[in-house]
């Protein structure tokens, strides 16, 4: 690997990816622990609980993710911006202290786990609050690592030039960074506690991460197939108002059972039912682009990702969102396996898609090659199953978990009356256990999925012929 | 491309709607927000004051709402102790801060919140797993803390693990989950069955 031929930026931006990665594939084995506890329940059992095997599966995500997003933004800074990074020391300063901050935060996890109901506890040890669980020091670190970023970003296009999604991304930054603040406090009172701990995670992961994708979509449909620029621009535009304007009301949704008021079950079932409408906005964006281009860009394993992204996107936060977000339904499917289902699809087709997609257009510029694709050595075949691997186990996973969901709303909520004797009824019935059961098979398909991938992010290109000669052939 | 760009999808045209539909909603969320927060505020009618744990709470359907509400009843002192505003709210603290730092979102749900391998806790003080309001309180005690040797796994060979909660530790989660059951969750669970109002 080679990254004499990267701005500073993009230096920084391998770095974030490589942990990225590695978080990746720490999440997939937790979730495999996860999977395997539900149809073994003494499986690591006052080793590792299932209550630390599952929240460092979706912590490793948040994380891994975040990173991606940061590498991202990182990578197309000085392309976008024309100038070098302003600040870039800082950055790689910020990078070492909060991965520094990630591996204590997940060693503390690891070994030893949870503490007495004190405010150390939850300062130093785990704040024991679903997806921020990690403790009160290491959001403080987040933050400033954060803020560095921030600086970054905005003083570089202040710096250099301004352009649609520049604007478009330093003001969702703000979004994203003061919006985390909402979760850093403590209260007894759990319904103020959940009121505030939603503005963090609705608000990051259906409102601020879908603009920031959304930017680096514009951005990435620019470098893979020359899309032009006041194109994609007027589309950015046309989604920030579709997902800011049906997505920050749509918050609603997780207000209908917290003690919140009646009110927010017409706001959030209203409003929450038109955020897929931005998600068919970006389909249709990626896939006419797409298009008019017969498909002939210079990635093509990028490309394949980015169009794997619109339509998980559109299925995953979209459609399986959509199918239990109103409050009639709501009522039986929130919080069971209906949200775990909703949950795979979304992250996966959202967001780990399109950060894999940024990741080749890594590799093509880390190998030096002027397109990736056409030329390759081995006909591609590690990219193509790694991408047939990982969506056909991750919509295994999701199909898997939604008949789980059925039955568990039906026999534990319809029925059972949800008391804790209808809560086992609906996890002892055979068709709860079959749903566990191909759901750990298609996880096991996912973790062949991202072995592949990880071996060919690390050698694709390598043995690729001249760019320029790949760029004649297929012209 | 054509240089007569219709108003409607020029670069412009959708720079001000981004801005203008983003701050709007922003503006609306915020009343809403200012709205809501006093509404469930502790004290308020739809999440009781913490000092609530002194009184019998129920689950009963509500013919107007249509969905079953809390009903706040008579005296019935948890652990027999009636407590102060200040003493409850410390104890309700306590309990809350231990399903924190237990992680106890890590396996249940708290209002359908948290993870989906063990019950949701909303209600887990109305629930009839604990066999009858006069055993409930003792019975919710010996659970917490050792929860293997009291497994209530009901066939599924789920237990909970042990988490080395403490007696005083168990009383506070035990408070916690019963203010936790007073609150208004519009109905949710649906179709709950009540401690000692079965068949």
């Amino acid at each position: 690997m080679s990254v004499a031929n990267l701005n500073g930026g993009q230096q920084l931006a391998v770095k974030y990816f490589t942990v990225a990665v590695v978080l990746f594939v720490a999440q997939i084995l937790f979730g495999l622990l996860s999977g395997i506890q539900y149809l073994a329940p003494d499986f690591l059992q006052g080793l590792l609980n299932f209550s630390m095997t599952r929240t460092l599966h979706i912590d490793a995500m948040v994380v891994w993710m975040l990173y991606g997003f940061i590498g991202s933004v990182y990578w197309l800074l000085e392309e976008e911006s024309e100038v070098a990074v302003v600040g870039l020391k800082l950055g790689n300063l910020a990078f070492w202290v909060l991965t520094a901050a990630v591996t204590v935060v997940v060693l503390v996890f690891l070994f030893i786990q949870t503490g007495p109901g004190d405010d150390f506890t939850r300062w130093f040890i785990n704040e024991g609050r679903e997806y921020i669980e990690a403790p009160r020091w290491a959001d403080i670190g987040i933050v400033v690592c954060m803020l560095i970023f921030f600086y970054n970003v905005s003083a570089t296009f202040m710096k250099g030039k301004w352009s649609g999604i520049a604007g478009v991304l330093t003001l969702d930054l703000v979004a994203l960074a003061g919006i985390y603040l909402a979760g850093m406090f403590y209260t007894t009172n759990v319904s103020v506690d959940q009121f505030w701990w939603w503005w963090v995670i609705h608000l990051w992961v259906e409102a601020t991460w879908e603009v920031l994708v959304g930017c680096i979509m514009a951005w990435g449909l620019m470098k893979t197939l020359n899309v032009d620029r006041k194109i994609v621009t007027t589309w950015l535009y046309i989604e920030v108002a579709l997902m800011f304007g049906s997505g920050i009301l749509g918050l609603g949704h997780h207000y209908f059972w917290i003690g919140t008021p009646e009110y927010w079950l017409t706001i959030g079932g209203f409003f929450s039912a038109l955020e897929p409408i931005p998600l068919v906005a970006m389909v249709v964006h990626a896939v006419y682009d797409s298009g008019v281009r017969h498909m002939k860009g210079n990635n093509n394993p990028a490309l394949a990702w980015l169009i794997a992204h619109a339509f998980g996107n559109f299925f995953g936060a979209g459609v399986w969102g959509f199918m239990h977000t109103l409050p009639q339904i709501n009522l039986y499917t929130h919080g069971t396996q209906w949200s775990a289902s909703h949950g795979h699809l979304a992250f996966f087709g959202a967001y780990a898609t399109i950060i894999i997609a940024v990741f080749y257009i890594a590799a093509q510029y880390v190998r030096g090659q002027s397109s990736l694709g056409a030329g390759l050595p081995d006909g591609g075949w590690k990219w193509k199953w790694a991408l047939g691997l990982l969506n056909l186990g991750v919509v295994g996973m999701t199909v898997a978990l939604l008949i789980s969901g059925y039955e568990q709303s039906f026999i534990e909520r319809a029925v059972g009356g949800s008391t804790w004797m209808g809560y086992f009824a609906a996890q002892i019935h055979p068709w709860f256990v079959q749903g566990m059961e191909w759901r750990m098979v298609f996880g096991l398909v996912t973790a062949a999925g991202i072995v592949l991938l990880v071996w060919d992010l690390l050698t694709i290109g390598k043995g690729q012929k001249s760019g320029a000669t790949v760029r004649a052939q297929t012209a | 491309m054509s240089n007569n760009i219709p108003w409607w999808s020029s670069e412009v045209f959708w720079k001000k709607m981004a801005v203008w539909v983003t701050a709007f909603m922003f503006v609306v969320l915020i009343l809403l927000t200012v709205d809501t927060i006093p509404q469930i505020s502790v004290g308020s009618e739809r999440v009781p004051a913490y000092s609530v744990i002194n009184k019998h709470v129920g689950y009963e359907f509500n013919d107007a709402r249509n969905f079953q509400v809390p009903v706040i009843g008579g005296d019935a002192p948890l652990f027999g102790k009636m407590l102060s505003e200040e003493e409850a709210e410390a104890l309700v603290t306590h309990g809350k801060k231990v399903t924190q730092g237990r992680n106890c979102m890590g396996c249940h749900t708290l209002l359908g919140n948290g993870s989906y391998f063990a019950p949701d806790l909303t209600k887990a003080w109305l629930d009839p797993a604990w066999s009858s309001e006069a055993e409930r309180e003792s019975m919710m005690i010996t659970f917490l803390m050792d929860p293997q040797a009291n497994a209530r796994s009901f066939g599924s060979g789920r237990t909970m693990p042990d988490l080395k909660i403490t007696e005083e530790e168990a009383r506070a989660v035990i408070a916690f989950l019963k203010w936790m059951s007073t609150i208004d969750t519009n109905g949710f669970p649906y179709n709950f069955t009540v401690i000692d109002k079965e068949g």
